[in-house]
């Protein structure tokens, strides 16, 4: 028999239940974050803090009580967000997050369920599971963290690293076309879509108490700066360079076709809100089919 | 529950269907799949019949999404299946780690056909014991359960069930293609009388909730999404308090508890059939569909006087090592017919060591022994 030797180390319960440390609460806004959790783990600079906000912003807009919303995330630097927020959350796989949540919010519909994630979890890895839940209209409100790279493994290239980008492992340019996020959002079936940048804070609180009130599956793109992982080999500054750089090139083109949505950093980036239409959802149909003639079962 | 999910009486089904029968039975209202021979017809089952009981039937893209989406939905208070074969189950076993890290009851059935990769779709193996043991990566306790009936579909479906919800984690049903297509008949009894062990949940209050403090069993109890207690949960190595916690102390105290719960009450969890095993000098140690071979195999040499035992594995894991370490010493030869080139053979070996002979009689897929296979192997060792 293998004899097993015992942890020594006991987890120090008390220790943690009263983690409420001394700064919490603070700012009014607090209540929306656990105890205990905040400094983040996120790079000076980094676009992740705004949307977290928006979220936050959003969910007190539309009056969301924290036990009614659940966020879902991936792995990378936006899977750190779910974390951070006092409220039922899962960071869960790489790239599945969708479907977790599809599980999640088809058997509980009364809670508000958000899939906070970033370009390479919800695309790369991901994007099967993106574009079904598009497709079937889960009622699953996603925000995509795009920064162009994989930050949290060091700035990688990602289906979004821009043509001849620099990357980590595009020493000599990047040779691959980024996929237009939007664009095949839409295409999937998503019934509301939009993209903004960390610049456009209000706007952005504005499209997510949007989302959070249609019924379906919705998009809303983020881009952000990552000083760290994609600005500095492609000698696009700081954080705040990049926000100078969001506020210069952006222009906003609501209603326009997401195939035409352009984004170059170099020339414009176009955002707005491109798709906002009615669908039934897969729980419309569902439902119909619970209740339907009971002989055709 | 009177929504129709029990169909009490007597039915002829075949294994699949069965299973799903168990899983409705069981209280099973989230069931999420992708088609796949020869377990498609539980799916279809369950198709027909969730709509129809309030619960939801969901096809998703492929296997992952499945896992990952009866995880989410048991986290929302569902009890939540998914069913597949050997290259689904594959595909599972990313989140099956992630279902196992977050100790989140559910059940994968993992209807086994011969492979490797697409193998033999149609035809019957036994294969993927060691995968369903150690498929995902990392270390953490395991429960799988081999039905070797219709019958046993649907009442070890219900004990996949009660087995996940007591330890909160995924737990497997490994039946074969043999079992999951044959017909027979199956007795559902009145939904009172079917046994259902429900979630544990926190009886603290939210601000006092350590929601992953295992209690004397090591099994936390479970705050669902939507209750209040706002808790956080993560794939990555976390504290009692649910947070992700990079150091070594923390693992060590998590994967402990993890392999644990399951190792330390193994003993309560293990089920195992055995007959004719007084003065067996030779036992024959099968499950699935070999072990009804085995069984008539067993009976025969029993009628010609040889002295031989039966031990069919029920629950195939945890493995019964304390059982087999105590015949290892009066047993002179174990037989192990199975299909695979020795699976529960080398856990037997294990146990065993030099103490027995030990005897794999494997077929690598796509049939079964035949009653004579085995009869023959008994015969040479038992004279």
């Amino acid at each position: 028999m293998i004899r097993r030797v015992p942890p020594t180390e006991p987890f120090e319960v008390e220790r943690h239940l009263s983690k409420n440390e001394a700064l919490h609460g603070i700012h009014p806004d607090d209540t929306y974050l656990k105890p205990g959790r905040i400094p983040h783990i996120w790079c000076p600079g980094c676009g992740l803090g705004v949307v977290l906000n928006a979220y936050i912003q959003a969910l007190k807009a539309r009056e969301i009580p924290q036990d009614r919303a659940s966020v879902i995330s991936g792995i990378g630097c936006t899977g750190r967000a779910a974390g951070y927020l006092n409220m039922d959350t899962y960071h869960t796989t790489h790239g599945r997050a969708i479907p977790f949540a599809t599980g999640l919010s088809l058997i509980r519909p009364e809670l508000s369920v958000t899939v906070l994630s970033g370009d390479g979890d919800l695309f790369a890895i991901g994007g099967n599971h993106l574009i079904h839940a598009a497709r079937r209209n889960v009622n699953v409100k996603v925000i995509c963290v795009n920064n162009f790279n994989y930050g949290m493994t060091g700035g990688q290239s990602a289906p979004t690293t821009p043509l001849e980008a620099r990357t980590s492992t595009t020493p000599y340019g990047n040779v691959e076309h980024p996929f237009n996020l939007v664009s095949l959002a839409a295409a999937s079936g998503a019934v509301y879509v939009a993209r903004w940048t960390a610049f456009h804070a209000r706007f952005l609180v504005e499209s997510i108490s949007e989302a959070f009130m249609k019924p379906g599956f919705t998009f809303i793109e983020v881009i952000t700066p990552c000083p760290t992982g994609y600005n500095r080999p492609n000698k696009l500054g700081a954080g705040l360079d990049m926000m100078k750089l969001f506020r210069e090139k952006s222009e906003i083109h609501h209603g326009l076709d997401p195939n035409e949505a352009e984004l170059d950093l170099k020339r414009r980036i176009v955002v707005g809100k491109f798709v906002d239409l009615e669908k039934p959802t897969f729980a419309d149909g569902y439902e119909k089919l619970m209740n339907g003639d009971p002989k055709r079962a | 529950m009177n929504n129709g999910a029990v169909l009490t009486g007597e039915h002829f089904l075949n294994g699949d269907v069965a299973c799903a029968e168990g899983a409705l039975a069981a209280g099973c209202n989230f069931f999420a799949g992708y088609p796949i021979t020869p377990a498609t017809e539980v799916a279809e089952r369950m198709s027909r019949r969730l709509p129809k009981t309030g619960g939801i039937y969901i096809q998703m893209e492929d296997e992952i999404a499945s896992m990952a989406a009866i995880l989410g939905a048991s986290w929302g208070g569902a009890k939540a299946m998914t069913s597949t074969s050997g290259p689904g189950f594959s595909l599972m076993m990313e989140n099956i780690g992630l279902g196992m890290m977050t100790e989140t009851p559910c059940v994968l059935v993992n209807i086994m056909r011969a492979g490797p990769s697409t193998g033999l779709p149609t035809l019957v193996g036994q294969a993927d014991v060691m995968q369903a043991r150690w498929g995902s990566h990392g270390d953490y306790g395991v429960i799988a359960i081999s039905p070797a009936s219709v019958q046993e579909m649907f009442d070890l479906t219900i004990e996949a069930f009660n087995l996940s919800e007591q330890y909160r984690q995924p737990v497997f049903i490994l039946s074969d293609e043999v079992v999951g297509h044959m017909y027979e008949k199956l007795v559902i009894p009145p939904a009172e009388r079917i046994h259902r062990i429900e979630r544990r949940k926190p009886e603290k209050r939210p601000d006092e909730y350590v929601p992953f403090m295992g209690e004397e069993d090591l099994v936390p109890p479970m705050a669902c999404a939507g209750e209040g207690y706002r808790v956080h949960v993560t794939g990555l190595t976390h504290d009692e308090m649910g947070y992700p916690h990079m150091f070594h102390t923390t693992q060590e105290r998590l994967v402990r508890r993890l392999v644990d719960k399951i190792r330390l009450n193994a003993d309560k969890i293990i089920r195992l059939e055995s007959d004719f095993m007084e003065d067996a000098k030779v036992v024959v140690i099968a499950y699935g569909c070999v072990s009804r071979s085995a069984r008539e195999a067993v009976e025969r040499a029993r009628s010609k006087g040889l002295k031989v035992g039966m031990l069919r594995l029920i629950t195939v894991w945890p493995f019964p090592t304390k059982k087999l370490r105590e015949l290892a010493g009066r047993v002179e030869t174990f037989i192990i017919p199975e299909i695979n080139y020795g699976q529960v053979a080398y856990e037997v070996e294990r146990c065993a060591g030099d103490r027995a002979e030990i005897v794999q009689v494997g077929i690598m897929g796509g049939t079964v022994h035949s009653p004579e296979d085995i009869y023959d192997v008994i015969e040479e060792f038992a004279q």
